[in-house]
């Protein structure tokens, strides 16, 4: 396991093997059990984005560390097509799939550090960390 | 010409197997475990050597090369000994019969290496085709068993069913507890189904959109939903996510979901013997020894 590696979306399974990698990288790092869950669950929505909004992208995974503390960088990419409005869809509720609409707010809430970018036609970038505590 | 190569190849094919299991022996290095023996391995090469050379002398015949096949697939190896140990035929003998030829100008390159590939490539050929046949045909089982185990239904008594969930959630499977749940509850006349999910690894939007819709439904047909085995981990997941989960009943494990269960459908269990009686008769039959 290298300290930084990348898992492709393009297949439902495929977000199964992003959140095992997740995970095991999480487990490595020495994060408690309810922590591994949170991460395990940020990527599950995260990579479910990109299989069902951009068809593809991927998840990537840094391992990081400062002299007073370590985490776990977690960055989902895609080639979609873009979100319009991002107040909107960091509100609980909101939803174009039907779904619960608490995916991105609720990634948000597992993760210490939150950050989205958009570009309309360019794709998506979501950058998350959480730090072991 | 191709017939005059295959002589030559055939007269020197005792060379040819020299120099090929020299080379094919630097495979084993890298790519078996210590677990396969040495004899296992020569044997095996030998019999290689001779299923490719059974082939060329009878002009293309694969019935040889199916059965050694089977034979590489049931032991496991990976597909690239066969590739690699073609290619290395290919060029082995290529070598042999350039070095052993007088006159080489391009045309007889050129019909050369025409007529080794086409002996080894049907070999290449039906080998892979073996080999993905195979693969696909495990596949194909193992995804009909899964989907077996995917949403299964226990009637354990009357009017109680339930449904223990093991492992990844995905929209297939989701689709399938729905109609299993249903079908089940009608079919076993069920009052109360629990749904446990212990062994569910993780519980994100999507599968608890899922589970909350199932319910709904179980409620429409006028049963009540009891959503059993949720982890710690998983409770604290799922209140970060802001998953509402109010109108769901829910409890910490199974054997607390069945004791509600039961509470629901008036009934509960009695133990017909005190406990404490056959613990004391146990003590008082070993003081009387």
């Amino acid at each position: 396991m290298s300290p930084h590696s990348c898992v492709k979306i393009r297949k439902e399974w495929d977000i199964v093997s992003a959140r095992q990698l997740g995970r095991e990288m999480a487990k490595k790092l020495g994060f408690s059990t309810v922590d591994q869950a949170r991460i395990a669950t940020a990527v599950s929505e995260l990579a479910r984005n990109i299989y069902l909004y951009a068809e593809e992208g991927q998840i990537c995974f840094e391992v990081f560390e400062t002299i007073e503390r370590k985490g776990l960088r977690m960055g989902a990419f895609d080639t979609g097509p873009g979100i319009t409005d991002i107040s909107q869809v960091m509100q609980d509720g909101y939803t174009t799939s039907g779904g619960l609409g608490a995916g991105l707010p609720g990634v948000k809430r597992l993760m210490d550090e939150f950050d989205i970018q958009s570009e309309i036609g360019q794709g998506t970038q979501i950058k998350t960390v959480k730090w072991v505590r | 010409m191709n017939s005059k190569l295959i002589q030559i190849a055939i007269e020197n094919s005792d060379t040819i197997v020299q120099m090929w299991l020299e080379k094919i022996d630097s495979l084993k290095v890298d790519k078996f475990s210590s677990s396969t023996s040495d004899e296992l391995f020569e044997n095996t090469n030998r019999e290689f050597v001779n299923v490719i050379f059974t082939s060329i002398k009878q002009q293309g015949s694969l019935i040889e090369v199916v059965a050694f096949s089977e034979k590489i697939i049931t032991l496991g190896w990976p597909l690239s000994y066969i590739t690699d140990g073609l290619q290395m035929f290919r060029r082995v003998t290529i070598d042999f019969i350039l070095s052993n030829s007088d006159q080489v100008d391009t045309s007889f390159f050129s019909e050369l290496l025409t007529s080794v590939d086409r002996w080894v490539e049907p070999i290449i050929h039906q080998l892979i085709n073996e080999y993905t046949g195979s693969w696909e045909h495990i596949l194909s089982i193992q995804r009909i068993a899964l989907q077996e185990l995917s949403a299964p239904l226990i009637p354990v008594t009357d009017g109680i069913t339930i449904m223990p969930l093991i492992g990844t959630i995905d929209t297939e499977r989701a689709k399938l507890i729905m109609e299993n749940l249903l079908e089940g509850a009608i079919k076993h006349n069920s009052e109360v189904v629990l749904i446990d999910i212990t062994g569910v690894p993780v519980v994100d939007t999507m599968v608890a959109h899922h589970i909350i819709q199932a319910a709904e439904a179980v409620r429409l047909i006028g049963a009540t939903c009891i959503l059993v085995g949720i982890r710690p981990e998983i409770a604290q997941t799922i209140v970060n996510l802001g998953i509402d989960l109010t109108n769901l009943p829910t409890k910490s494990s199974l054997k607390k979901g069945f004791t509600s269960a039961l509470e629901i459908t008036n009934r509960k269990i009695v133990d017909l013997k005190p406990k404490e009686d056959g613990i004391e008769e146990m003590i008082k039959s070993l003081q009387g020894e």
